[in-house]
C-alpha cells in the first residue's frame, strides 16, 4: 500500500481512543486496588429500596420495542443512502433528485403503511 | 504501521467472531458481535473506505446490535441454554477442514484480482462519500432503486409478522 | 447525464408490477376488510397488462441500463410463465385466504413484490442485480410463509426458510464477490471474458463456482440443499406453497441457467460433473423419500425436489462440454418446457389440496382423501389428472415434459441417465397413484368426520380449470410450446 493511502487523519482519533481505553482501565484498576473488599451475601444482592427482591430483573421486553427498532434500522439504511447523495448533489443535478425522489417515494409507501397499521403507536 | 493495524483488526475480528457463536451468555455474544463489527470497521478504514467505516459503525454497531439486544431481551434466553453442543464437534472439524481447503484453493489462484479503475488518490481528493455518491447514482442506479423496493418489502414484512397475531374475520361477499 | 427513458421503457413490465405492488400497499390500510378482494383483482389486471406487453416484445432482444438487464426471448418466456403462475396464485388465494381467515391486502402486495424480484432475476445480466432480485423474491416469500401467524407451524416454516435462505444468500454473495475479484465486474459478459482468459485452472474461479452452485442449489431445492423444503412447504399457507414450489423454482432455474451458461459457460466441463452427481442424487432421494410421506404437502414437497432433478437432466445436457450446440440447446429448451409443464400440474395439485377441508381445517393428510371420489367426484377427478401428470403418464403434460428431457439426454449420449430417470419415474408412480387409489378404491369412512365441504368460488373454478386445461392441452398439443421454447433458448457460443 502506498504511503499516502494510509488514513493519517484518523491518527488523532486513534490516540483519543487509546486515552479513553487507558482512562477506563486505569480508573477501574486504581479503584480495585484502593477500595476495601469485604463481600457478604446481603451486600451482593441487587438493591431494590432496601426491601427483598420482588422478581427476577430479567423480564421479557414487549414486542413493540422490536418493531420500533426494526423500523429504525430500515430508515437508518435509507439515511445512509441520503448522505453520499447530498455530498454529490451538485454534480448529480436534476436526475439525482429524481432518483432520490423515487427512492424516498418507495419508502414513504412503507411509512404510510406503518403509520396506518399503527406500528408507530406505543400501544 | 499498516500491517500492524491490519493484523490487529483481523485477528480480533476472527476471535470476536468465534466468541459470538461460542459464548454461553447471549448478551455476551451480542457484545462480542459488537467487537467484531467495530474491528471490521477498522479494516474498512485501513482500505480508505471511510464511508463504509462510518456506515459500519452507525448501522451495524449502532442500530443492528441494538435490535439484536432487543430480541435477546424479548426472548429472555437463559445463560445455560448452550448453542454449541459438544456432540457437534465432529461437524465443526469437518466444516473447518472444508473451509480451510477452499481458502487454500482461493489463495493458490495465480490471479491477483482485477484493479479498480479509480486510483486511491483520485478518490481521496474529493472524499470517499462523494465518489460513492457519484457512482451509486450513475452506474448503480438500477440496483439502488431495487434496494428501495427491497427495503419496502422489509418494512411490510416486519410489520406483518409482528403485528395483529389474530385471525381476521371477513364478512361474506 | 440524461434521464434513461429508453431503459425505462424496456423494463415497463417490471415497473408496472412494482408500482402496482406499492399501490396495493398504499390502498390496503384504507380499504375496508370486505373490499380486500378488489386489491386482488387490481393485481390480476396489472398482470394481464404485463402479459400483453411481454408477448408483444417476445421476439426482440434489448439490453437496458448499460447491460444490467437483458430483455431477450429467454427472459420473456420465463416472465410469461411467472405471470400465469402469479395470476393463478392470486385467484387461488381469494377463496383460500378467506376460509383461513388471513385475508389481508398486504398479501397481494407481497406476492407482487416477490414477482418483481423474480422478473428482475430472469432478465438480469449482472450478478449483483440477480442477487438483489433473489433477495427481493425470498424476502417476500419468508413473510408469506409465516402469513398464518396464529399457527405455530406456519411461523416455524417462515423462520426456517428465513434462516436457511439467508444462509444460502450469504454463500451466493461470497461466490459473487470472488467472481468480482477475478473479473473486476459483476456483469455476466465480463465474467465470461475473465473465464476465457484465465482458463480452467484458476482455483479462485472454481471456488466461486462451487459457492454459486451451493447458493442456487438452495434456491431450486436440489439434494443436498433440499432440507428446508418439506418443512417450509408443509407449514406455509397452501396458496403460498404453490407459489413457492412453482414460481420461485422457475425463476431460480432461469437465473441459475443464465449465470452458468452465459457467465460460467467456459467452466462447464467443471460444473457438468458436479451437476450430474447432484441430479442423480436429487432424483433418487426425492422419489424414494416421497414414498414414506403421509402428509400430502410433504409428499408434494419431495415430489418437487424430484422434479427439480428431472429438470437438472436438461441442465446437464446443456452443460455437456463434448456435445455440439444443437444438442445443448435441446437440453436447455427441455428444461424450459419441463418447468412449464411442472408449473401447471404442481399448481393444480396444490390447488386441490387448498380447497379440501376437514372440519374447518385443511385436510392435508393423504388419509383425508379417502373416498373423495364418492364425496366430491369432480375434485377427485382433477386430483387424478394432476397425479397422473406428475407421474408422467400420457396423455398429460407431465409425460411430454419428461419425454423431451429424456430425449435430450439420449440425444446427448447420456442414455444411462435417462434409464435411471425412467426407473425412478416408475418408483414415483407408486406414491402418486397411491393418492388416486385412496380416492377411488376406498369407501369414505363416515366416522372420520370428513366434511365434504369444499371452498369453491368462481375464481377457484377458474384456477382449477386453467390448471386442468394446461395439463391436458399441453399434453395433447405440445407443439406450440415446444416451438416457443426452441426459439427462446439462450444463444450458445
Amino acid at each position: 500500500m502506498a504511503n499516502e493511502a494510509v488514513p493519517l487523519n484518523y491518527i488523532p482519533i486513534l490516540l483519543f481512543m487509546a486515552i479513553v481505553v487507558a482512562f477506563a482501565v486505569i480508573s477501574l484498576l486504581i479503584g480495585s486496588i484502593a477500595r476495601p473488599s469485604h463481600p457478604y451475601p446481603a451486600k451482593l444482592t441487587p438493591y431494590e429500596s432496601g426491601s427483598p427482591l420482588f422478581s427476577d430483573a430479567r423480564v421479557p421486553f414487549p414486542m413493540r420495542y422490536y418493531i420500533i427498532a426494526m423500523l429504525f434500522v430500515i430508515f437508518d439504511i435509507e439515511f445512509v443512502f441520503l448522505f453520499p447523495w447530498a455530498v454529490g448533489f451538485k454534480q448529480l443535478g436534476l436526475l439525482g433528485l429524481l432518483e432520490m425522489g423515487l427512492f424516498i417515494g418507495i419508502l414513504l409507501v412503507g411509512y404510510w403503511y406503518a403509520w396506518k397499521k399503527g406500528a408507530l403507536e406505543w400501544e | 504501521m499498516v500491517p500492524v493495524f491490519f493484523s490487529y483488526f483481523s485477528l480480533v475480528s476472527i476471535l470476536a467472531g468465534v466468541l459470538t457463536v461460542a459464548l454461553p451468555n447471549p448478551v455476551h455474544c451480542g457484545l462480542a458481535l459488537l467487537t467484531l463489527l467495530l474491528h471490521v470497521a477498522g479494516l474498512f478504514l485501513l482500505l480508505n473506505a471511510e464511508f463504509l467505516f462510518v456506515i459500519q459503525i452507525i448501522v451495524y454497531a449502532g442500530a443492528i446490535v441494538v435490535l439484536y439486544l432487543f430480541v435477546l431481551m424479548l426472548l429472555n434466553l437463559k445463560t445455560d441454554e448452550r448453542v454449541l453442543h459438544h456432540r457437534y464437534a465432529v461437524i465443526l472439524v469437518a466444516a473447518a477442514a472444508i473451509c480451510g481447503g477452499l481458502l487454500l484453493m482461493a489463495l493458490r489462484s495465480p490471479f491477483q484480482g482485477a484493479k479498480g479503475h479509480a486510483p486511491v488518490e483520485a478518490v481521496l481528493q474529493d472524499g470517499g462519500s462523494y465518489a460513492i455518491g457519484i457512482t451509486i447514482f450513475n452506474e448503480y442506479l438500477l440496483q439502488f432503486e431495487i434496494v428501495g423496493v427491497f427495503l419496502l418489502g422489509a418494512i411490510i414484512g416486519a410489520i406483518v409478522l409482528a403485528k395483529t397475531p389474530t385471525a381476521v374475520d371477513v364478512e361474506p361477499e | 447525464m440524461t434521464l434513461p427513458l429508453g431503459d425505462l421503457v424496456a423494463i415497463i413490465p417490471e415497473l408496472i408490477v412494482a408500482t402496482v405492488a406499492c399501490l396495493v400497499l398504499v390502498l390496503d390500510p384504507i380499504t375496508p376488510p370486505s373490499r380486500t378482494h378488489w386489491l386482488a383483482w387490481l393485481s390480476v389486471a396489472s398482470l394481464v397488462a404485463c402479459f400483453g406487453i411481454t408477448v408483444s416484445r417476445m421476439d426482440a432482444t434489448v439490453t437496458a441500463f448499460s447491460d444490467l438487464m437483458i430483455l431477450d426471448p429467454y427472459a420473456g418466456y420465463w416472465k410469461l410463465l411467472l405471470y400465469v403462475v402469479t395470476a393463478l396464485t392470486i385467484l387461488l388465494s381469494l377463496a383460500y385466504l378467506r376460509v383461513e381467515r388471513i385475508h389481508l391486502g398486504e398479501y397481494y402486495g407481497l406476492i407482487l413484490l416477490s414477482l418483481a424480484g423474480m422478473m428482475i432475476m430472469v432478465s438480469a445480466a449482472d450478478l449483483l442485480v440477480i442477487y438483489l432480485g433473489t433477495e427481493l423474491m425470498s424476502l417476500s416469500l419468508y413473510v408469506l410463509a409465516g402469513f398464518k401467524r396464529f399457527e405455530v407451524r406456519s411461523l416455524e416454516a417462515s423462520a426456517k426458510y428465513f434462516v436457511l435462505g439467508s444462509f444460502s444468500s450469504g454463500i451466493l454473495l461470497y461466490g459473487i464477490s470472488l467472481l468480482f475479484g477475478v473479473a473486476g465486474s459483476t456483469r455476466l459478459s465480463a465474467i465470461a471474458a475473465a473465464v476465457g482468459t484465465h482458463g480452467l485452472d484458476d482455483p479462485a474461479l472454481l471456488f466461486a463456482m462451487i459457492l454459486l452452485v451451493v447458493g442456487f442449489g438452495f434456491k431450486i431445492a436440489v439434494v443436498p440443499f433440499h432440507m428446508w423444503t418439506p418443512d417450509v412447504y408443509e407449514g406455509s399457507p397452501t396458496s403460498v406453497t404453490a407459489f413457492m414450489a412453482v414460481a420461485s423454482k422457475a425463476a431460480s432455474f432461469a437465473a441459475f441457467l443464465r449465470v452458468f451458461l452465459e457467465g460460467l459457460g467456459g467452466l462447464r466441463e467443471k460444473w457438468y460433473a458436479l451437476f450430474l452427481v447432484i441430479c442423480v442424487a436429487t432424483l433418487i432421494l426425492g422419489n424414494v423419500v416421497a414414498i414414506v410421506q403421509t402428509n400430502i404437502k410433504r409428499m408434494l414437497a419431495y415430489s418437487s425436489i424430484a422434479h427439480a432433478g428431472y429438470a437438472l437432466i436438461g441442465v446437464v445436457v446443456a452443460g455437456q462440454a463434448a456435445a455440439d450446440n444443437e444438442t445443448r440447446a435441446l437440453g436447455l429448451s427441455s428444461v424450459m418446457l419441463y418447468l412449464a409443464m411442472y408449473a401447471f400440474m404442481t399448481f393444480g395439485a396444490f390447488a386441490v389440496v387448498a380447497l379440501l377441508r376437514k372440519g374447518g381445517l385443511e385436510g392435508e393428510e393423504i388419509e383425508d382423501f379417502t373416498g373423495l371420489a364418492k364425496r366430491q367426484p369432480l375434485a377427485a377427478l382433477l386430483m387424478l389428472v394432476f397425479m397422473v401428470s406428475l407421474a408422467g403418464i400420457p396423455p398429460t403434460a407431465g409425460f411430454i415434459g419428461k419425454l423431451y428431457v429424456f430425449m435430450a439426454a439420449v440425444n446427448a449420449g447420456l442414455t444411462w441417465l435417462a434409464v435411471v430417470a425412467v426407473l425412478l419415474t416408475a418408483v414415483s408412480a407408486y406414491y402418486y397413484l397411491r393418492v388416486v387409489m385412496v380416492m377411488y378404491m376406498r369407501e369414505p369412512d363416515p366416522s372420520a368426520g370428513l366434511v365434504s365441504r369444499l371452498t369453491t368460488s368462481p375464481a377457484l373454478t377458474l384456477v382449477l380449470a386453467s390448471a386442468f386445461a394446461g395439463v391436458i392441452l399441453l399434453g395433447l398439443f405440445p407443439d406450440p410450446l415446444v416451438s416457443i421454447t426452441t426459439s427462446a433458448v439462450l444463444p450458445f457460443k
